[in-house]
């Protein structure tokens, strides 16, 4: 089958967008607002799902961010003539995935859309009775069920969870154990500690009970991640042996440097154990690597993502040394113990990237780049030094370059990119890189739709068959 | 010593935000015995009752403290945040701050290596009390009022930085650079302001005060009505430059960098740093010197600044911080100076500018000194002239 520039354009567009709906979260980066970000995505959405609706319903299977796959769910909806085959079990099954606070979300926001549709009645019937406990949703997401269940006219499955949203006063006790505890949390302080950890929050507050008293009782009750949240001033201890990568790095970098510096072995191990994980049948397969991470000033995040750029660099840096044969890695600030980054300086990338190839021993097998593609000292050096490299030095390409970027730029509606030598992709947990690099290869624009195609084929199949289990 | 002498400042590339061009300027070795902490003013409200019910409020982002004690940020520690105060419920009698640069004082009496001045108030007095006496000979032409007072009022109109558009937003996203103790701010490209510290720790702890600071109105409009200004992004020429190893490329690289210094020096900040000025100086600690400085006021399009810097033993800047006056403001400058020159005699004042009387007389009017001006005396004199 022969390439036509619409194929092309068209690969081109999904690739697009899938950087962009892996790393947008609407929220506020670094250089842009949220607003920006959501009116950027918003056009995004529409100009994708208009022209390539199949590969958009496509993108639900691919490790695009639950943000957007609320996003993605929502437009589907709101869209039900348009649907093609596979849609309804790419929703249902992503829908399984996302947290219920997400999808309670997107209920509320198809509310406020007015979609009430037969499908989407369907999906969220089907959602709700998948759901193990929804006394325990009651309670924790009382506004959200309550909002879905009356706006799509679901009746619920037993009489006391329908009491107990829309009306308390009917019933004097429960029988489900979590609906009662709350209707006695009101007045007994015992039964605050019976609830989850959100609801128990206020019902403390208002009781007046010292936060340290109360952290401490309700720990048995928390998730884990509220555990860690709290734990500075509960004083319990973070289970970092299951902790994702990028979670892991997160944690890491919002101690201080005394206590990283102290508990380096500790902390070194579990970085270790988790990239050891994500790379699973992978490790050690991907021969001589050199990375450039990006340390500098803009890595800090913004205050509602903070550093969660230098947190993919740093669980970058942990996985691509379980991937390598042999590892070199670039700070961009020039440190050299990856336990102790911080956010700090310029970007010289392009000096960064130099130092990279001309490590000593052969040339790496691959040059990773993780930056927020801002190069400015000198600003454009670093796509300078790839794209005279890349055609002078290196045209055979014995190096794979790739560059991945957690950053979203809403004004290019994709990631920055640094060279158009050199393919970028959006990555936003670094357990991901393994798979980002492989769309990777496709943003070079030596592949066309038909690849593409079969691959997200592929991935949905996978996906789908992943959800049947 | 009659230009500013950037020596020891290095030059890095640009980061450019918007309209925004800003320039670092970095130290390899920190000035040494001299450090500037900001001073931030916490007692609330200098508010003074008016009378009628009004109150007159100052507000004083914060004032930079020079410490040449050599002990480092030693009992005179840096802090963070300033205030607008709150009610004003007293009425002192003077505000505290009655010096522009004032030593200060242990509790004990005794005098510290310390200096505390506001910045680019010393620059803003020199520049307002530019022939502040009014007329030095009483010419006819003169009113009573400008020889008994003087200019008066002295007021220039300034903008706060966080009202610059999108400078707070660059100067945020700001990258600073290791061992950065200086910055250029260009607006629309024309350079706003240059500001230089003796330290790079004093530098990290008073970037956020750029925003505070006072900015002419040229930079004023500037931002607001300048396009985004283009990065000057690096290229490496494939047949000269680029070479076949990457020895080659790092050299073709980091001339890069070196193309871009010389180009700033002599073209983006020629103005400032090739233009003589008048200095004067405020204070002497030892070893160094806390001076002002006034441009030539020559008309014609060339950047006119005028700021406060201090040297050491060796003429070299340690702390920088410049004003970029308006073409009205330089205009008036210019006008004052001429009229000094002569005397404050219009007819030969209107002669050796190459001027009419009538001109001349229109020009003081427009200047915003008209008041100044005996319009009986005037109007004769035009009348003689129109008849001789």
């Amino acid at each position: 089958m022969s390439e036509t520039v619409t194929d092309l354009v068209a690969a081109e567009d999904v690739l697009f967008f899938v950087n962009a709906a892996v790393t947008a979260t609407g929220q506020r980066e670094f250089r842009s607002s949220a607003a920006e970000q959501r009116l950027s995505l918003a056009f995004l959405h529409e100009y994708v799902r208009v022209n390539y609706r199949p590969l958009y319903a496509a993108c639900l299977a691919l490790d695009v961010n639950d943000h957007n796959a609320a996003l993605i769910v929502e437009h589907l909806l709101r869209t039900p003539h348009e649907a093609g085959a596979e849609e309804g079990r790419l929703i249902a099954a992503r829908l399984a995935l996302l947290p219920p606070q997400r999808v309670y979300r997107l209920f509320r926001a198809l509310r406020a859309a007015k979609v009430n549709n037969r499908r989407t009645r369907a999906i969220v019937r089907d959602w709700l009775a998948a759901r193990p406990d929804l006394g325990l949703d009651a309670v924790k997401y009382r506004a959200g069920l309550k909002a879905a269940a009356r706006h799509l006219h679901l009746p619920l499955p037993d009489d006391e969870t329908g009491d107990f949203l829309f009306a308390p006063r009917r019933r004097a006790r429960y029988d489900h154990a979590l609906l009662d505890a709350h209707r006695r949390a009101h007045h007994d302080q015992r039964a605050v500690y019976e609830l989850p950890f959100t609801v128990a929050e206020g019902f403390a507050a208002r009781h007046g009970v010292p936060r340290g008293v109360f952290l401490e009782r309700i720990a048995p009750r928390m998730t884990r991640l509220e555990r860690l949240r709290t734990q500075r001033h509960a004083g319990v201890a973070a289970d970092l042996s299951t902790m994702p990568l990028t979670r892991l790095a997160l944690y890491v970098l919002a101690l201080p440097f005394e206590e990283r510096a102290a508990r380096r072995t500790e902390l070194t191990g579990a970085l270790r154990a988790a990239a050891a994980r994500a790379a699973g049948p992978y490790a050690g397969t991907w021969g001589r690597v050199a990375a450039v991470l990006d340390d500098s000033y803009s890595s800090s995040g913004s205050g509602v993502k903070r550093r969660r750029p230098l947190a993919v660099a740093l669980g970058c840096h942990f996985l691509l040394e379980a991937l390598a044969g042999s590892y070199s890695a670039h700070w961009t600030s020039g440190g050299t113990d990856p336990l102790l980054v911080r956010p700090h300086g310029p970007t010289p990338l392009g000096l960064r990237v130099l130092d990279a190839l001309e490590a000593p021993g052969p040339a790496p097998d691959r040059l990773v780049i993780v930056s927020d593609g801002w190069d400015n000292a000198p600003p454009g050096l670093a796509g300078e030094v790839l794209r005279v490299w890349r055609t002078h030095l290196d045209p055979e390409r014995r190096t794979a370059a790739v560059h991945l970027n957690p950053v979203y730029d809403p004004d290019g509606f994709d990631v920055r990119r640094l060279a158009p030598s050199v393919p970028t992709a959006g990555v936003r947990d670094a357990e991901d890189l393994p798979a980002l690099v492989e769309i990777a290869q496709f943003a070079e624009g030596r592949t066309g739709l038909a690849e593409l195609r079969a691959y997200l084929d592929r991935r949905v199949e996978l996906f789908l068959k992943e959800a049947v289990r | 010593m009659t230009g500013i002498d950037l020596t020891g400042l290095e030059v890095r590339p640009a980061q450019v935000w918007g309209g925004v061009r800003l320039v670092p300027l970095v130290r390899a070795a920190p000035v040494a015995g001299l450090r500037l902490h900001r001073e931030v003013y916490a007692c609330s409200g200098h508010g003074v009752d008016v009378g009628d019910g009004t109150a007159y409020t100052s507000y004083i982002p914060h004032g930079f403290v020079a410490d040449w004690s050599g002990e480092g940020a030693g009992a005179e520690s840096a802090a963070y945040g300033s205030r607008l105060g709150g009610e004003p419920r007293t009425v002192p009698v003077r505000g505290p701050h009655h010096r522009l640069a004032k030593r200060q004082r242990a509790k004990s009496g005794r005098a510290e290596p310390r200096l505390r001045f506001l910045p680019l108030h010393l620059a803003l007095e020199g520049y307002l009390a530019l022939h502040f006496g009014g007329p030095s000979t009483v010419w006819e032409e003169w009113s009573r009022e400008a020889v008994r007072q003087g200019l008066s009022p002295r007021a220039e109109a300034a903008y706060a930085g966080w009202s610059v558009p999108g400078l707070g937003e660059a100067l945020r996203v700001f990258e600073i650079h290791p061992g950065q103790c200086g910055l250029m701010l260009y607006v629309a490209d024309a350079l706003a302001a240059a500001f230089v510290v003796p330290h790079p720790d004093d530098y990290r702890l008073l970037h956020p005060t750029l925003v505070e600071d006072l900015y002419g109105e040229l930079v004023h409009q500037y931002a607001h009505y300048g396009a985004p200004v283009p990065e000057f992004t690096a290229r490496i020429r494939d047949a000269a430059g680029g070479g076949r190893t990457l020895a080659d490329l790092r050299a073709a690289a980091v001339a890069q960098e070196r193309d871009w210094a010389a180009g700033h020096d002599g073209l983006m900040a020629r103005d400032l740093l090739e233009t003589s000025y008048a200095f004067e100086r405020v204070y002497r600690m030892d070893g160094f010197e806390l001076l002002r400085f006034l441009p030539p006021f020559r008309r014609g399009g060339t950047e006119q600044h005028i700021g406060e810097l201090i040297t050491d033993h060796k003429g070299r800047t340690a702390y920088l911080k410049t004003f970029r006056l308006s073409e009205n403001q330089i205009r008036r400058g210019h006008l004052l100076q001429r009229l000094a020159d002569h005397d404050w005699h219009l007819g030969r004042t209107a002669e050796a500018l190459g001027t009419s009387y009538r001109e001349l007389v229109l020009r003081i009017q427009r200047a915003g000194f008209g008041s100044l001006l005996n319009a009986h005396e005037v109007a004769r004199r035009l009348r003689e002239t129109k008849e001789g």
